[in-house]
């Protein structure tokens, strides 16, 4: 038996991979991790493919033993994360050794957690992704009992981490214009743009509800719009005239009017937002969000040389009187060797 | 825009950006046969083109969305490209797509599986006899898959049916609900709420994520939701196994 046995799991943790692009003409939305960016970081963690699949952990973690020696790492949202009861670093990556358990408490900041595996979770493929769609009714959410398998892994250090940009706790989204955007009066706008709005309580892997004071926002001819295609990041206007921002598990086609969308790199920061975060709009050239993804392109193209080794604090070693302390740059050495069979 | 394409008298068909990464070719604003054609046959014209850029295309009611790669293909190069190919025909005028089938689902209406028969039948100024006669003899296109996986939006019925949605939502409908609104059917793909009222249940599944061919619907398609009995939908919804809910498929021959 080898892989990843989940002893207790939060409600909504599911199996993600980049999802499945290339299914919209079937009415299947691309799905795949609500923060790709994490995905992204576990990857570089590990010295794998962003492509491989990790466990999303929304809100809450559980807990997991290893049924094999394991390589994993901790990206998103960060959780308080024990390995046998000792405190470990998120944006990190670990060894967890066959027999050791792994415990994840609930979210400090942001939405959702991921725990990646060396290797990857290695799920059957459906229509040529892991990613668990659970509005297609692809897959289910992770339960007690499950064990995950685990891909085979190439091996390489553990013991790094990462620094991580804040993306956990709302702030100002870059939004561009679509087709339409010129439904909105150019007033409705401006005051959509200068309106602070706080993530509402309606929140899943399919969209992110806004709340706000005031009146709603509006389009013409509102109620008289043809059903036309979705994409994540999209902003619809819904009855009531609130913001919902759609995510990679939005359904394809819609009849709410869309005030614009929200660019692709900002998305993490859409998704991780917690209940009551405060977030703000601000409409955008398609040069200036063409040249934010392009440094977003770049930043995901050194990840792979960030990490650095993880210095610990001595109060997260627990059998310290185990070390020997007398050289530091032995102790430094053992250190390393410990967290990267 | 161009001299082929004859004008619906508000610009169409239009090129206009969806987000960061799509383009969207609509040539109506509102439901039109015609408009539907266009689309499914712009479509594979889009498609045959295999233009480098362009990741994927999907059709709408009466539009082609493209995602495409704008570091490969850049905004103003695509609808250039997008509005050349527009000029070639008269998409207006384009046949329906090749390959076509007749579909034919065993379907009951109203009965506590579909529990709003009677209401659209009243809405609709019908008895529910009559509207049930009316429905299981209308042959209905696919005009477009979308919302859900394989989920088709079907019509267009007779004028009777140009219902307005529910202001209210029914909580859930269940996957192979036949639901009714502005003269279209929807038939459901997956439980979800739905402001379409529900006058028919079959026990079709439009997603079969383990079958060779997980979607079973494709746009041009043309259904006949054929009544039966509350007793006869339970046996073939017993005995079907396949996800096919007892239906007859037979090509349309062109």
């Amino acid at each position: 038996m080898s892989g990843l046995l989940v002893h207790q799991a939060g409600p909504a943790c599911t199996v993600q991979d980049l999802g499945r692009p290339g299914f919209l003409g079937q009415g299947l939305s691309r799905g795949g991790a609500a923060d790709r960016l994490a995905l992204a970081e576990g990857a570089a963690l590990l010295g794998q493919e962003p492509g491989l699949a990790a466990l999303e952990i929304a809100g809450f973690g559980g807990v997991f033993e290893a049924a094999c020696d394991l390589r994993i790492a901790l990206t998103g949202a960060p959780m308080a994360a024990e390995i046998d009861g000792a405190r470990v670093a998120w944006n990190a990556s670990h060894a967890l050794r066959a027999g050791q358990r792994l415990s994840l408490g609930a979210v400090r900041a942001g939405c959702y957690g991921y725990l990646h595996l060396g290797g990857g979770i290695a799920t059957p493929e459906v229509l040529g992704a892991r990613a668990v769609h659970l509005a297609a009714g692809l897959g289910r959410a992770v339960v007690a009992g499950d064990l995950l398998p685990v891909g085979p892994d190439r091996g390489g250090e553990t013991g790094l981490c990462l620094e991580v940009e804040d993306r956990f706790s709302g702030g100002v989204l870059r939004v561009v214009e679509g087709m339409q955007t010129p439904l909105f009066a150019p007033q409705v706008r401006a005051r959509f743009e200068a309106t602070g709005f706080t993530r509402g309580a309606r929140a899943n892997r399919m969209g992110v509800a806004l709340d706000c004071p005031g009146a709603g926002f509006a389009a013409e001819g509102q109620l008289a719009i043809l059903s036309e295609v979705i994409v994540p990041g999209d902003i619809q206007m819904t009855g009531d005239g609130r913001p919902f921002v759609l995510l990679p598990e939005c359904q394809t086609t819609g009849g709410y009017p869309r005030i614009g969308t929200v660019i692709p790199c900002d998305l993490p920061r859409v998704a991780q937002a917690p209940a009551g975060a405060p977030l703000r709009f601000r409409f955008v050239s398609r040069a200036v969000a063409l040249e934010a993804e392009a440094r977003q392109a770049r930043h995901l193209a050194e990840l792979p040389r960030a990490p650095r080794p993880l210095v610990r604090h001595p109060g997260d070693i627990p059998d310290l009187l185990g070390y020997q302390l007398i050289s530091g740059a032995i102790s430094a050495h053992h250190d390393q060797q410990g967290d990267s069979e | 825009m161009n001299a082929n394409a004859p004008q619906t008298g508000s610009g169409f068909p239009v090129v206009r950006p969806v987000g960061l990464t799509g383009m969207l070719v609509s040539f109506s604003d509102r439901l039109e046969e015609r408009a539907n054609r266009a689309a499914l046959a712009f479509r594979a014209a889009v498609e045959a083109e295999c233009k480098a850029g362009v990741a994927e295309t999907a059709t709408s009611l009466a539009s082609v969305f493209l995602r495409f790669d704008p570091d490969t293909l850049s905004h103003d190069a695509l609808g250039d490209w997008l509005r050349g190919l527009l000029a070639v025909r008269d998409w207006f005028a384009a046949p329906l797509p090749q390959g076509r089938r007749l579909i034919r689902v065993p379907t009951v209406y109203g009965t506590a599986l579909a529990p709003q028969l009677e209401e659209a039948a009243a809405e609709a100024g019908m008895s529910p006899e009559a509207a049930i006669a009316d429905l299981g003899a209308a042959r209905v296109r696919v005009l477009t898959i979308g919302f859900a996986p394989g989920q088709p939006y079907l019509g267009p019925l007779g004028e009777a049916w140009d219902l307005p949605r529910q202001t209210a939502l029914t909580a859930q409908v269940p996957v192979g609900a036949l639901v009714l609104a502005v003269r279209q059917f929807v038939l459901f793909a997956a439980p979800a709420p739905t402001g379409w009222r529900h006058v028919g249940q079959t026990a079709f599944r439009c997603f079969r994520p383990e079958a060779p061919a997980p979607f079973a619907l494709r746009a041009g398609d043309e259904m006949v939701f054929e009544p039966v009995s509350d007793a006869a939908f339970r046996r073939i919804a017993a005995q079907a196994t396949d996800g096919a809910g007892g239906a007859v498929i037979e090509e349309i021959a062109e």
